[in-house]
């Protein structure tokens, strides 16, 4: 009973702040909105008792993420409404038939595949961290490894990227700064 | 009781509105929250399985999902103020530099 009404009340918020990110004007309210979704995810997480998951998404989405969208937000004018034209029609109708195919395949495909073997089954009495810990460093070390390459390549290309020019945009403003004190 | 159903269809729900999202935004940070959506609605889709067909390997494969997104936020969002810096604008339309 307490994990039906859980399910009804996590699914009920995280399709409100999603419908409010999709729909929202304003960016800022976008992203906090984004925020409170990813964290009712982790929600689900628990529920379906995959403890580890659930606080990867806190810490990851919920903080990280979240955190280097608002520190990106500072770079860009935020307070203005989003404007946004829709261009034609023709192509939202084609989107829009495409991507109704896309969910009646992704709502049938466990119809199909029925007969599914589990390869690394869940053991009884076993915490999910443990099991995870384990399953992770044996059999999916080298994807794990992986990962982290790419992590750090990420991690680097993200500095180089957005510390291009950071001086000559400081110097600009720091011009602006002195004009506009000059002119007191 | 709440089984398997109940969460591919939420799934489905939440996949539908991020691809809404990605059609009906030019804002290109928009679209990119769009995409957060879509890679976390599908991350509820792998950890059900994961439960209710007692498999391990559906939380894995949303481990390292959530490791691609990280990695996909910090480089979009490095070219994203690259290109804000470069022509004041992170709307979709200003990619467009051959008017077709």
């Amino acid at each position: 009973m307490y994990e039906v009404i859980a399910f009804y009340l996590f699914a009920a918020l995280t399709i409100a702040m999603f419908t409010i990110v999709v729909m929202s004007k304003n960016a800022l309210y976008a992203m906090s909105a984004l925020a409170g979704g990813m964290i009712f995810i982790s929600g689900f997480f628990f529920l379906l008792d995959a403890e580890f998951l659930g606080v990867v998404q806190i810490v990851v989405y919920s903080g990280a993420i979240m955190a280097l969208y608002a520190f990106g937000m500072m770079f860009f004018d935020t307070t203005r409404d989003v404007s946004e034209k829709m261009r034609s029609k023709k192509i939202a109708y084609t989107l829009f038939v495409l991507s109704a195919i896309l969910m009646v395949v992704i709502l049938s495909a466990p119809l199909v595949s029925s007969s599914v073997q589990a390869n690394f089954p869940i053991v009884e009495h076993v915490g999910n961290v443990q099991m995870i810990g384990l399953v992770l460093f044996t059999k999916y070390l080298i994807p794990f490894e992986l990962a982290a390459i790419m992590l750090l390549v990420a991690m680097i290309a993200g500095i180089v990227l957005a510390s291009k020019k950071m001086d000559e945009h400081l110097n600009i403003e720091d011009e602006e700064i002195g004009n506009v004190k000059e002119s007191r | 009781m709440i089984g398997l159903t109940h969460y591919l269809v939420l799934t489905g729900i939440l996949f539908s509105i991020g691809l809404v999202g990605v059609m009906r935004r030019t804002n290109l940070l928009m679209l990119f929250f769009s995409t957060e959506i879509l890679l976390n609605a599908v991350n509820i889709g792998f950890v059900a399985v994961s439960k209710f067909y007692g498999d391990l390997s559906g939380q894995m494969f949303a481990f390292f999902i959530i490791a691609v997104a990280a990695s996909e936020v910090a480089v979009g969002l490095g070219l994203l103020i690259l290109w804000y810096k470069r022509n004041g604008s992170v709307d979709l339309n200003s990619l467009q530099m051959m008017k077709g």
